[in-house]
Formats: C-alpha cells, sequence, structure tokens
C-alpha cells in the first residue's frame, strides 16, 4: 500500500480568514510533486471544499479522517 | 535585560513602544534596553495605499519617521538584520556588526512575489507598494472604458483590501461618469467571494446589486496580454487587470532558514517561534499562523508579546495568551463602510455597512499614528 502519511500539517483549526482551504492553496505551491499535505479544521465546511478544489485543479484527494468535531483532509500535490 | 526588535513596521513599533511604557522605571536606571532595528528611516501606513490609487490620498501623507514614532528611551537604528544566531542569542546586521539580546522579537512583515505567477508583474497593476499605487492611479485616469479585472492570489496580506478596491473602484468609476463603458469583475480563490463566510454572504448580493460580476475557485496560473488564465481551466479577459499577488515573508527569513515561505513557524497562543529557544517571539505577517495578515493582528500580537516579556523577567513566567483576534474595516460602495472582527473561536458577524464607520475608518487613517505611538 502506498504511504499516505503527511510531509506537512497544516494546523488551520480555529481559522477563519484565511481559513483552510486558502491555508492548503498557499502551502500546496510550497510543496513538491508527491508530497502528501494534511488540513486540519474546525469546520465541516472545508471537509467539502477541499476535496472539491482538489479534484478541480488535478491535486489527488486520499481522504478524509473526523477526530471529535476535527476534520484532517489529505490531498497529494500531484501536478 | 536586553531586547531586540527587528523591523519597525506596525508589530515592531507597537510592541516597542507597549514595552518603553511597561518598562519605564527599568529603562531610566539602565536595567533594560530596547533596541529596534529596521530597514527603513520611515514608517508608511500601508492601508492607505488603497486611497493613493484611486487619488484620495497623496503618497507622503502615507509616512511619518520611524524616530518620531518611538518612545526616547528606544533605541533605533536603521541597520536591517541579515544572520539569527538564536543559540547564542545574537543578531548580524547588514554594517557587519553583532547585536546581543535576551529577548528578540521578530515582526519583518510580508513582500509580495508577483513572480511566482508568470506574466504577472508586466500585465497587472498592484496597489500594494506606493510605486505601483501610483501607477494604478495613473492607469486609472487615463482608462475611458472596458473590461477591469481584480484579481486575487493567496496567501496575501489585508483580507479586505481585494473587496476593497472593488467597491472603492465602483464609486470611482461612478463619479467619473464611465461606470456604464465598463464592466468590473473579480476573481477569488476559493468557492465564494471571501473567505469569511459571512462577509461574503454580505459582499455577494452587494457584487449583483451593483453589477460587479465574479468568478470563484478562480487561482491565478498564467497573465498574457488580455487575459488571465486559471489553474482551474478557465480565462478572464481584461484592458485594466488588478492583481493582488502571492506574497512570502522576508528574504532574510527564508536566507536564515527559518520557516518555508518566510513564513516563521509559531506558536498560536505564546506567540514564540516552534522550538527550542523560548526568548524569540514572532509577530505580524511574519508567523505562519493561519489568521489574517493584517495590522490589527500584528497590533493585538504586540500587546499580548509585551506583557509577557516584562512578565517573564519579573514573575518568571507568561500572563496572557493570544486567542487569535482581529479586527478588520470593509470599504463598502458609497461611501459606507462596516467590520469583521473575530478569533480562533467565534466568526465574525458583520452589520450592514454604514456612513458613520466608512467616517471613522477615514479617521484611523489618521489616528494610526497615535495608535502606533501607543497613544490609543
Ligand atoms: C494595500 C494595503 C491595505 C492594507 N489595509 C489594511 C487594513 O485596512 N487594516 C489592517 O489591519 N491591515 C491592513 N494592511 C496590512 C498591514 O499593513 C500589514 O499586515 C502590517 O503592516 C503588518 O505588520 P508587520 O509589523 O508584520 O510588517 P510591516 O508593517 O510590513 O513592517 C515590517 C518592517 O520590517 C522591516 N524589515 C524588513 N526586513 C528587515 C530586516 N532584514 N531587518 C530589520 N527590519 C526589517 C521593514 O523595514 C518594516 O519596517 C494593508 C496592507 C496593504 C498593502
Amino acid at each position: 500500500m502506498a504511504d499516505t502519511s503527511p510531509s506537512t500539517v497544516i494546523d488551520a483549526r480555529g481559522s477563519y480568514c484565511p481559513g483552510p482551504l486558502m491555508e492548503l492553496i498557499a502551502q500546496i505551491k510550497l510543496a513538491r510533486i508527491g508530497d502528501i499535505l494534511e488540513v486540519w479544521a474546525t469546520d465541516e465546511g472545508s471537509a467539502k471544499d477541499i476535496p472539491q478544489w482538489a479534484r478541480k485543479v488535478g491535486h489527488e484527494y486520499l481522504g478524509t479522517e473526523t477526530v471529535d468535531r476535527e476534520w484532517h483532509v489529505r490531498v497529494r500535490k500531484s501536478k | 535585560m536586553k531586547i531586540l526588535v527587528v523591523g519597525g513596521g506596525m508589530g515592531g513599533t507597537i510592541v516597542a513602544n507597549n514595552l518603553a511604557r511597561r518598562l519605564q522605571r527599568e529603562l531610566r536606571a539602565g536595567q533594560a534596553h530596547i533596541h529596534m532595528l529596521s530597514a527603513s528611516e520611515r514608517h508608511m501606513y500601508q492601508p492607505g495605499l488603497l486611497y493613493v490609487a484611486i487619488g484620495r490620498m497623496l503618497p507622503d501623507e502615507l509616512y511619518r519617521d520611524q524616530r518620531s514614532l518611538l518612545d526616547p528611551a528606544i533605541t533605533f537604528e536603521v541597520d536591517p538584520v541579515e544572520e539569527f544566531r538564536f543559540d547564542r542569542n545574537q543578531v548580524r546586521s547588514k554594517s557587519g556588526r553583532t547585536h546581543e539580546y535576551d529577548a528578540i522579537i521578530i515582526s519583518t512583515g510580508s513582500r509580495i512575489a508577483p513572480e511566482a505567477i508568470p506574466g504577472l508583474a508586466e500585465h497587472s497593476e498592484i496597489f500594494y507598494t506606493e510605486e505601483g499605487a501610483l501607477k494604478l492611479f495613473k492607469r486609472l485616469s487615463g482608462f475611458s472604458g472596458g473590461r477591469i479585472v481584480v484579481a486575487v492570489g493567496v496567501p496575501h496580506k489585508c483580507p479586505m483590501a481585494p473587496l476593497e478596491i472593488t467597491f472603492m473602484l465602483h464609486d470611482y468609476l461612478k463619479t467619473r461618469g464611465i461606470l456604464d463603458k465598463t464592466q468590473l469583475h473579480y476573481t477569488y480563490p476559493i468557492g465564494r467571494v471571501h473567505s469569511l463566510e459571512n462577509v461574503a454572504k454580505w459582499a455577494t448580493p452587494e457584487f449583483d446589486r451593483l453589477g460587479i460580476t465574479y468568478e470563484t475557485l478562480f487561482n491565478m496560473k498564467e497573465a498574457k496580454a488580455g487575459v488571465l488564465l486559471s489553474e482551474e481551466g478557465s480565462e478572464a479577459a481584461f484592458d485594466l487587470l488588478i492583481a493582488i499577488p502571492p506574497h512570502r515573508g522576508m528574504e532574510v527569513i527564508e536566507r536564515n532558514k527559518l520557516g518555508q515561505g518566510g513564513w516563521i513557524p509559531t506558536n498560536r497562543h505564546t506567540l514564540q517561534m516552534e522550538g527550542a529557544h523560548r526568548n524569540v517571539y514572532v509577530l505580524g505577517d511574519t508567523t505562519n499562523l493561519p489568521i489574517s495578515k493584517a495590522g490589527s493582528t500584528a497590533h493585538f500580537e504586540a500587546e499580548v508579546v509585551a506583557e509577557n516579556i516584562v512578565a517573564e523577567w519579573k514573575i518568571g513566567g507568561p500572563v496572557r495568551q493570544y486567542d487569535g483576534k482581529v479586527f478588520c474595516f470593509i470599504e463598502a460602495s458609497d461611501n459606507r463602510a462596516t467590520y469583521a472582527m473575530f478569533n480562533y473561536n467565534q466568526p465574525p458577524q458583520p452589520r450592514a455597512p454604514t456612513q458613520s464607520v466608512h467616517w471613522f475608518k477615514t479617521a484611523y487613517n489618521r489616528l494610526y499614528w497615535a495608535s502606533a505611538r501607543g497613544l490609543l
């Protein structure tokens, strides 16, 4: 099985502005192709927005884990 | 106790003056020293750039002599830091000198990085510098109609500036009588017109009412003559492109490998740099915290850092935690404005814009100097 442990964790808990998705967009530019980024969010909306954005742009969405009203969303930079 | 403040912008100035107020007696007795190293002898009120871009303020109104903003007990030098040596409690500055400290505060800000998007520097107007704001004003003065696109990159400082410039442009075009010959179009990186959901809920119907079109989920990929391409595969044609480009932290932060992209990993509550050095504090734009890069953020952080540095010295531990507080004015159309205030736990609940908030923001553009001096 491919390794899906994140190379970067983005702690965007409690982030209303810029918010988890904007944090991911900023960080993914600094990452290398193949890197896995895990975003921690405390708003459920991010669990929908992040996969939707990743698919639209062409990054690989790897899944979401929910831990006590926290969403940990994993994305692999693909381009 | 030697305290070294690196950076003489919003965060650095407020933290240094706040410390000077708390340590008056110790400074007079020679038991405390506050030393600021900065890269400029002038201090710019950056929010004023928005007004320069539409001809409502002149560039020289945005500046004060940095020395004049500081408590006289603070030593101030224009001698930018080039090297941080945290294990020896030292920095080396451009003049080649070494400066020692017991506590250091880093507030070096952020910079625009249009070079991250091919073609952006050549094909867009960027009002985030004095030169850029003036250039935009000159372009607008000669503009007689067409399609204006306001495009937003990530990350950027001042989360409200993209909306504000759009609403202010609308008023500017209306006053010049060319609104009916112009189409204003706005693009934003995520799936709504602003990162704050409640602000987006207010701004979207305002855009609709004013005839401003918008495209969300639009991340700039490349600018060419007359057209902006997005990572998402769409295109926005323009006659005039106004870009808020992506930002990075300062080069000195990247060169010293303090944080990727120039953003220093910072504890969200204590504002100490993550890692072993407890006497290194970070504030303002250069933190990696997931909050708005705004002057108000730097201000609220500065108050926490000043109080904790003094408490560490006097009682051996911190007394306050930063709660993520941010306050931003939002200029709307028709000389009205509103504001958003939020922290790590409370989203903002912006109210309908009013003229009185607009006049308060206009007054704050002058009152800022009193706030930087620690008088407000
Ligand atoms: C167009 C525009 C509109 C804005 N509107 C608003 C607004 O309405 N409300 C709001 O709250 N914020 C606003 N901001 C954002 C606000 O100006 C910044 O977030 C704020 O200035 C950040 O403070 P800082 O101390 O982190 O950095 P800065 O204020 O940028 O200061 C950085 C300082 O570090 C110094 N420096 C750089 N390199 C070195 C070095 N190597 N050694 C020593 N010193 C160094 C610089 O000379 C400077 O003095 C706006 C910004 C812009 C551009």
